[in-house]
């Protein structure tokens, strides 16, 4: 066997390795699909989605989990994304390249490694009791926006450092002031890219149940919130009561709920993508 | 760009706004009920909330579960206005609500009844006495006792394979020290989980398994599974509506109680709520599977509550264990 022929093989077996481990996750994901939606979607009616939770596994709905979570999401949004934007435009732009800048860096990695269920005693602490939220949506949301707040400032770093420098060059070049080159050139440039960056905060906070429950999101919530200090409940936490349950009925209601929250999860993703693209088509560099 | 940023958050604001003006339209008497505690009770505190708001729909009852510690804990902050708990209050509990100030009612409210189960395939296990569940559990089993013949000789050499509540479960305090006399002692040489449906999945497909939760799991799993018999040295008792709820069901029955705040109470809203609650906790506890007081007994609960007659009948930890309903309603009516 000549080395060529050697070589080959390598490359070939290679190829089936990857391949295998690119089925591995896609079989699980399969398999969790198929056992949810087998067992949950003959449930999913406009009454599920419409109905306040009941003891009757038939009647019960995630009208009030629902849209709790939207109010948190939402919230957690609109706090985290600009200061999140706002401090890696800094930090990239105007920050020194020191030492200073360097722990920051690694003290933002390391945030965005630690346990939820962490944010949330914090949450508990400084939202919840010390400036007397209790557990509100917006408790809720400020402990969701620290923990996605790593996140954001990582892709925004990320996507700000990808546009060339010549664009800032030739911005500034033509006279351009520093914050116009920022906000005609540099952000729209990486615009895309820290969309992806959102998407990925985005479905975190969606399927974060450990900081919800500890800053003390209900579970039986009968009223739809009407202003950001209302008590909630999410559907994770909603979903996970339901398959503690020993009526089976609940069981079916849980899997139901997974994919309604599945389904959102997607949609967020997919309306995020559609921007992504349609900004990319237009950005030429 | 900006436009885009824009229009998504106020689109996302305007959705859930939307949605959140759909409830609450008259505006009659209005008011909130907060509840909070035991997961074991949480179901009774549901369906009394969602009854509840046929009657009176413009008051909102909510209720967490965050276990009978962190419901007392969140009580004794003045958190909340009821705590749900599956057992008594602790004396660290009650100098906490002191120091705060709190004077709190004490009223409970149905059995819950712990099922002693084997799977369907299992055919020597007839029925299981304390001391052999001792015997079994102990901490002192943990290693040493591995096969059925070593609990009774007729029974086969197979191994045993035990299934039982989490640590931080109330279920798992009040099973060690109703069998091993201590809360907490057991061996910890099992599968444990805080999640009943989870055991019910080991032990039905476990030939040689033994499990123990809350008898509402086994009614809902009947086909999967077989009950085993107590014998509390009257011969062996099967755990049923009727003997938890007359009190030959032993030791294996435990009160569930609700704690309500009593300066909380002189609100108009939670003082409809709880005399609801007493009125209705038992017609609701039967749906849910749990076990009701009988009438009588709940005449004497709803007279506790309208006296407003605070503390523990449980000083210094006094144990509930082998405590029939009607011995408890008597301390409870302080006869």
């Amino acid at each position: 066997m000549n080395n060529a022929r050697k070589n080959e093989i390598k490359d070939n077996a290679f190829k089936v390795f990857a391949l295998v481990c690119t089925s591995v996750g896609l079989l699980v994901l399969g398999l969790l699909l198929y056992n949810i939606i087998s067992v949950g979607l003959t449930r999913i009616n406009w009454d599920f989605i419409t109905n306040l939770p009941s003891r009757r596994p038939g009647k019960a709905g995630i009208y009030t989990a629902l849209l709790g979570m939207i109010w948190v999401v939402t919230l957690t949004l609109v706090i985290s994304f600009p200061i999140g934007i706002g401090a890696g435009v800094y930090l990239e732009e105007y920050g020194a390249k020191n030492r200073f800048a360097k722990f920051i860096e690694i003290n933002i990695a390391n945030l965005a490694g630690v346990p939820s269920i962490i944010y949330g005693i914090l949450g508990l602490e400084l939202f919840g009791r010390l400036l007397s939220l209790g557990n509100s949506i917006l408790a809720a949301s400020l402990t969701l926006s620290l923990l996605v707040l790593p996140i954001v400032i990582v892709a925004t770093r990320e996507a700000v450092k990808s546009v060339p420098n010549s664009l800032r060059e030739a911005s500034i070049g033509l006279g351009a002031t520093r914050w116009q080159t920022i906000s005609r050139i540099v952000l729209p440039a990486s615009f895309g890219s820290i969309l992806t960056g959102l998407i990925l905060a985005v479905s975190r906070a969606v399927g974060e149940t450990a900081p919800l429950i500890v800053v003390g999101a209900l579970v039986y919530v009968p009223f739809a919130p009407k202003s950001p200090l209302d008590q909630f409940t999410v559907l994770p936490i909603q979903i996970f009561n339901w398959t503690s349950r020993p009526q089976s009925g609940f069981v079916v209601n849980a899997a139901a709920a997974i994919i309604i929250l599945l389904l959102f999860v997607f949609i967020l993703n997919g309306i995020a993508v559609f921007l992504r693209n349609r900004h990319n088509r237009r950005v030429k560099y | 760009m900006k436009k885009i940023f824009l229009l998504l958050t106020t689109a996302a604001i305007l959705t859930s706004c939307g949605g959140g003006q759909k409830a609450n339209k008259n505006n009659a008497e209005t008011g909130v009920v907060k509840i909070d505690g035991s997961s074991t009770v949480y179901p009774v505190s549901e369906a009394v909330a969602e009854d509840f708001r046929e009657t009176q729909p413009d008051i909102n009852v909510t209720v967490g579960e965050s276990g009978t510690g962190g419901g007392f804990k969140k009580f004794s902050r003045n958190e909340i206005d009821i705590s749900d708990a599956s057992r008594p209050i602790t004396s660290t509990e009650i100098d906490a609500c002191t120091k705060a100030g709190i004077n709190f009612i004490e009223l409970p409210i149905a059995f819950d009844g712990l099922a002693v189960v084997v799977s369907k395939q299992n055919t020597f296990i007839d029925h299981l006495t304390v001391a052999e569940l001792k015997k079994l559990w102990e901490p002192a089993a943990q290693g040493t006792i591995k096969t059925w013949d070593q609990i009774r000789s007729s029974f086969p050499k197979e191994p045993i394979k035990l299934y039982g509540a989490g640590t931080a479960s109330g279920t798992y305090d009040y099973f060690t020290e109703a069998i091993c006399g201590k809360k907490g002692a057991s061996r910890g040489d099992y599968t444990a989980s805080e999640d009943d449906n989870v055991l019910v999945k080991g032990v039905s497909g476990d030939k040689s398994g033994l499990a123990y939760f809350g008898l509402a799991y086994y009614e809902q799993n009947q086909d999967k599974l077989k009950l085993i018999p107590i014998d509390g040295g009257n011969g062996p008792v099967f755990p049923s509506q009727e003997t938890v709820g007359n009190g030959t069901y032993q030791p294996l029955s435990r009160p569930m109680f609700i704690y309500i705040n009593s300066k909380s109470l002189e609100r108009k809203e939670v003082a409809a709520f709880a005399k609801y609650y007493t009125e209705n906790a038992g017609r609701l506890a039967k749906d849910i599977g749990y076990v009701p007081l009988n009438v009588d007994e709940y005449k004497l609960v709803q007279d506790r509550l309208a006296k407003k007659v605070t503390g523990t009948v449980f000083v210094d930890g006094k144990s509930t264990v082998g405590m029939k309903m009607a011995d408890l309603l008597k301390i409870e009516s302080g006869k």
